[in-house]
């Protein structure tokens, strides 16, 4: 199945240039893009990425002309110490190339996208130098997305991995001085800080999973460490290797416990969500877990325990979005939602169904997240319309009230209202990217969807309950879209920005159609057998029969009327019950949601949907909180006041001082200087006695003589 | 022999006499005459151990010359008793106990040797004569005698600078 | 036959007399003649063992140290002239000004 061919066969020498064009973009940027205009910076950005887009087709096409037989392009070696090789290579596989489509693809059109959106941002910002620097992170960002998803081996992976997870901090942060509703503060820091760190907990099973492969199976690179595995498959150590890998999955693709960074990370612009939160970074624990299927394969109760995280975490984040008033934090919650779809998918073994999903997502949520980024310039455009309005009516007084009044906040469905009449085009992106995510038919979404919902109910004797938390997310999912239609587009202005709200220029909104695109006739990629319709056999399955090259043999379902009847009904009986709720009577203005009234006795219920189930308040309280004490304890109580005051200061600082003085008072002064002030008398007194022998007489000093005679012939005699 | 030995011992006797006379007499000629005495007396000797010559010599140098020279000088500084002081007091005592441990040195000394021998009462026709002593002085030894005549030079020129009287201050 | 022991010990005798007439008397010219009195007693145990030996280089030396005596003496009384013309006493306690 796997073999290296010689890479001068095809373009797959054009690998490493997926890295490459996108590096040398954001070298361009950051060393020339000083002294070059908005548009030019733009389009350097895009065309790096757009010819990253390029390579991987050439790659792709290469690959289809290969049968789909993998290919690795050998780039540098990394490290070579004794036994230990680890290398720089590319792996040109359907999976990977799929990916790089994907990433590619769709962050090319957030790409231009982004032109328009952040030449309006950074003026609203009152920060213009800023623009060049989004446009660089966003090219890193493509550059590591690509290292992540064609490397040959965990370790290139795990680079990659680290490399999305740097520019996701950089990017949600990159508004650092001020928070979402544009406030200076650090709050949008901070968010760029939660989500680092909860990444690296999740990095940190990673790692642990690197170290566990390696250690056991000698090597980090896929087709040594599968061989290794299937033939000496020990279910300890796999359990093991592929539960840690489970925790990394859950910190990047935002699963339960750890998806509480994705939320706070719509701090950042709204190409930013589109990109890296909503189409490619939240998509790499996915990917990781189709990479790693022949371990998952081996383990079914690890397998089971990923299934089960992904449901739950599709159902607990399907609940949440149903109390969000920022239309942001809504799709936020509904990424989470939908990864858990696909996470549960790929638990389940259905490789094929989650990829397709995540491909369908990648189109439709980047759809609604750049919509809904449209929705805000335009409320920010409506904001600034209606202020200079007030200002040319010459009510200075009602001006500067309103300014100090109250923030606000351009992403708070609450403010909206009707909006479908001043953004017409980008009512009817939105709506189409609405319908592919409650999985209407013939969206995108419904095909991926009723995919993985078939998997779910066929694989139920393995996987018990995957199927009903599913479906009744499913149920959750069109329900509060529907509810974010009606609130936003329906009913009447509830503020007066609303009212003044405008249109986007075409520098994104055609983007947008070309999503819109996708969206709609996406589901094309893996038809399924339709009942009754005689399908030509090689439109059908496509994606599967693509990735069965690296993944072994996919059974190709055909479709199930009854589990997709099903899934459509309840999507359709949710989209009549938002309607009943806020279609018919649309929200006033300052009107409370009336889903809480409707609860009733359960009305907590509601509130802890509206507080995310209150997750981060219990993190804050059992791990920060205590942490910060921790910290606090030790650097005030034993640095500062035990090691510096008193150790330093009482112990080293006083003795010293005690044994200098020690030294310099009895010591040097009492002895050495007493010694030699008394040599200094013994010579002196030596000197006079000796002094006195010169008396000056004759007689005496003959007498000496004589003394001396006597006492040599003395000695000599008695010697 | 024996009448070597009583010769010997009664010369003997007269020598330390003399000596000792000379040591303790008040008065400076009284000690000049005795060391005459006793310089005559150890002539004798010299006669006895076969030196003639030398004893003649003594004679007239020492007693006749050198004495004399003494006793013109006693006279010309004054022969007062020189009065008591005591300035050092703790001379006499010592001088007296480093002579006493001098002589029992001397006397160990002497004691403990072996016998270097007897004295020749016989010596051999014109040993220590004049004529003996010359040969010897004027050949094996003539490189002292030239310079004994130097060293007389010299202290002839001393002897005058030094008792010259200066006429004039300063002048030498 | 007297043996040369008896001479030997008669010379250190006026030796050790000399000795302390130069130490004990205060008197110049009296600690001047105890100087020759031990140079004489040198001279006897020269000749003394010059009979012993039979050799007349003893006698020679005793020639020389008469000479010498001769000379020294000279000098040495016009040096005890020349200070008793300006101490005005022979007293060699007088001459004390070289202390220390």
């Amino acid at each position: 199945m796997n073999f290296s061919e010689a890479a001068n066969t095809g373009y797959f020498f054009l690998a490493p240039w997926l890295v490459f064009f996108p590096v040398i973009g954001l070298l361009i940027n950051m060393i020339f893009g000083g002294k070059m205009s908005e548009k030019a910076v733009g389009t350097v950005a895009s065309l790096a990425s757009g010819m990253a887009f390029v390579v991987s087709v050439l790659l792709a096409y290469s690959l289809s002309a290969t049968h789909g037989h993998t290919v690795t392009v050998p780039f540098a070696e990394w490290i070579h110490i004794g036994d230990l090789q680890l290398d720089w290579t590319f792996r040109v596989d359907t999976l990977s190339t799929v990916m790089m489509l994907v990433v590619s693809g769709v962050g090319t059109l957030i790409h231009i996208y982004a032109i328009g959106y952040m030449h309006e941002d950074v003026r609203f910002k009152d920060d213009v130098k800023r623009f060049r620097r989004f446009f660089v992170f966003l090219n890193l960002f493509i550059a590591m997305m690509m290292i992540l998803v064609s490397g040959d081996s965990y370790l290139m992976l795990f680079v990659g991995w680290e490399g999305v997870g740097l520019c996701s901090f950089l990017l949600i942060g990159f508004w650092y001085d001020f928070d979402t509703l544009g406030r200076k503060s650090t709050a949008n820091a901070e968010a760029g800080k939660k989500a680092f760190i909860a990444n690296r907990v999740g990095d940190f099973g990673f790692l642990l999973a690197i170290f566990t492969t390696f250690w056991h199976f000698g090597s980090l690179q896929f087709d040594k460490v599968f061989e290794a595995a299937s033939a000496h498959p020990d279910p300890v150590v796999i359990s093991a290797i592929t539960l840690f890998m489970l925790i990394g999955v859950t910190g990047k693709s935002a699963q339960v416990p750890l998806y509480v960074w994705l939320p706070d990370a719509m701090a950042g612009p709204t190409p930013v969500s589109a990109l890296i939160h909503a189409a490619t970074m939240v998509t790499a624990g996915v990917y990781l877990v189709v990479r790693s299927a022949p371990l998952y394969s081996l383990v079914h109760g690890a397998s089971y325990i990923v299934a089960m995280i992904g449901a739950v975490t599709a159902l607990f984040a399907a609940a949440i979005a149903v109390g969000q008033y920022d239309i942001k934090k809504v799709l936020a919650y509904s990424t989470i939602s939908q990864l858990g779809f696909m996470v549960a998918a790929v638990g389940m073994g259905a490789y094929v169904a989650g990829i397709f999903h995540l491909a369908t997502h990648a189109f439709f949520k980047a759809l609604l997240f750049l919509s809904a980024g449209s929705i805000i310039l335009g409320m920010e455009r409506g904001h600034h319309a209606h202020a200079h309005h007030d200002e040319d009516h010459g009510d200075d007084h009602a001006h500067v009230e309103h300014h100090e009044e109250e923030v606000f906040d351009p992403g708070d469905m609450r403010n909206m209202g009707n909006l479908r009449k001043r953004m017409p085009i980008t009512f009817w992106l939105y709506m189409a990217g609405t319908l592919a995510l409650a999985g209407i038919f013939p969206f995108a979404g419904f095909w991926s969807k009723d995919e993985i919902l078939l998997d779910a109910k066929l694989h139920a004797e393995h996987f018990p309950g995957v199927y009903w938390l599913l479906s009744i997310a499913a149920f959750l999912t069109a329900f509060y879209m529907g509810r974010q239609i009606w609130m936003v587009f329906f009913g009447k202005e509830r503020t007066e920005v609303a009212e003044h709200a405008e249109e986007s220029p075409p520098v994104m909104t055609v983007p947008l159609m070309v999503l819109a695109v996708l969206a709609v006739f996406g589901g094309a990629l893996n038809i399924p057998e339709l009942p009754g319709f005689e399908l030509p056999s090689n439109i059908l399955h496509n994606l599967g029969h693509w990735l069965e090259h690296t993944l072994g043999h996919v059974e190709g379902l055909p479709l199930d009327i009854g589990v997709a009847g099903i899934s459509t009904v309840l999507a359709l009986l949710a989209i009549f019950f938002s309607w009943l709720i806020y279609g018919r009577n649309p929200l006033k203005e300052g009107q409370d949601d009336p889903l809480r009234k409707m609860f009733g006795p359960l009305a907590f219920l509601f509130t802890g949907m509206e507080n995310k189930w209150f997750v981060d308040e219990g993190y804050g309280a059992v791990i920060i909180k205590p942490f910060e004490k921790l910290a606090k304890f030790l650097s005030i109580t034993v640095d500062w006041n035990f090691w510096h005051d008193w150790f330093h200061d009482s112990v080293l600082y006083a003795g010293f001082k005690w044994l200098a003085e020690f030294l310099s008072e009895p010591i040097d002064m009492g002895i050495i200087n007493r010694f030699a002030d008394w040599l200094a008398e013994m010579t002196k007194r030596s000197s006079e006695g000796l002094g006195r022998l010169q008396n000056g007489f004759v007689r005496s000093y003959a007498l000496s003589v004589l003394l001396g005679v006597v006492a040599i012939l003395g000695y000599l005699l008695f010697k | 022999m024996t009448t070597d030995l009583i010769l010997f011992l009664i010369l003997a006797a007269v020598a330390i006499a003399t000596a000792v006379g000379m040591l303790l007499s008040r008065n400076a000629v009284y000690s000049a005459l005795f060391l005459v005495l006793n310089f005559t007396t150890v002539a004798v000797f010299y006669l006895l151990l076969g030196a003639p010559f030398i004893a003649i010599t003594q004679v007239t140098v020492y007693a006749g010359a050198i004495m004399v020279l003494f006793l013109f000088v006693i006279m010309l500084l004054g022969t007062e008793e020189l009065p008591e002081r005591t300035v050092l007091p703790w001379q006499k005592p010592t001088a007296v106990f480093l002579a006493v441990v001098l002589m029992v040195e001397g006397v160990y000394l002497i004691a403990t040797q072996k016998a270097p021998g007897l004295i020749n009462n016989d010596p051999s026709e014109g040993f220590g004569s004049p004529q003996a002593i010359g040969n010897l002085l004027f050949d094996q030894y003539l490189l002292p005698f030239e310079v004994t005549s130097i060293l007389l030079l010299v202290a002839m020129v001393g002897a005058i600078v030094l008792t010259n009287k200066k006429k004039k201050g300063g002048q030498s | 036959m007297v043996p040369v022991t008896y001479y030997i010990g008669l010379s250190a005798i006026l030796f050790i007399i000399g000795a302390l007439g130069v130490l004990v008397r205060r008197n110049a010219l009296v600690i001047f003649m105890s100087v020759e009195l031990m140079l004489n007693a040198a001279n006897l145990a020269f000749v003394a063992f010059s009979s012993v030996n039979n050799s007349l280089d003893g006698q020679i030396f005793v020639f020389f140290i008469m000479t010498v005596a001769a000379a020294e003496v000279a000098v040495g009384l016009a040096l005890i002239v020349a200070i008793f013309r300006t101490k005005n006493s022979i007293d060699v306690d007088q001459i004390n000004l070289l202390k220390g």
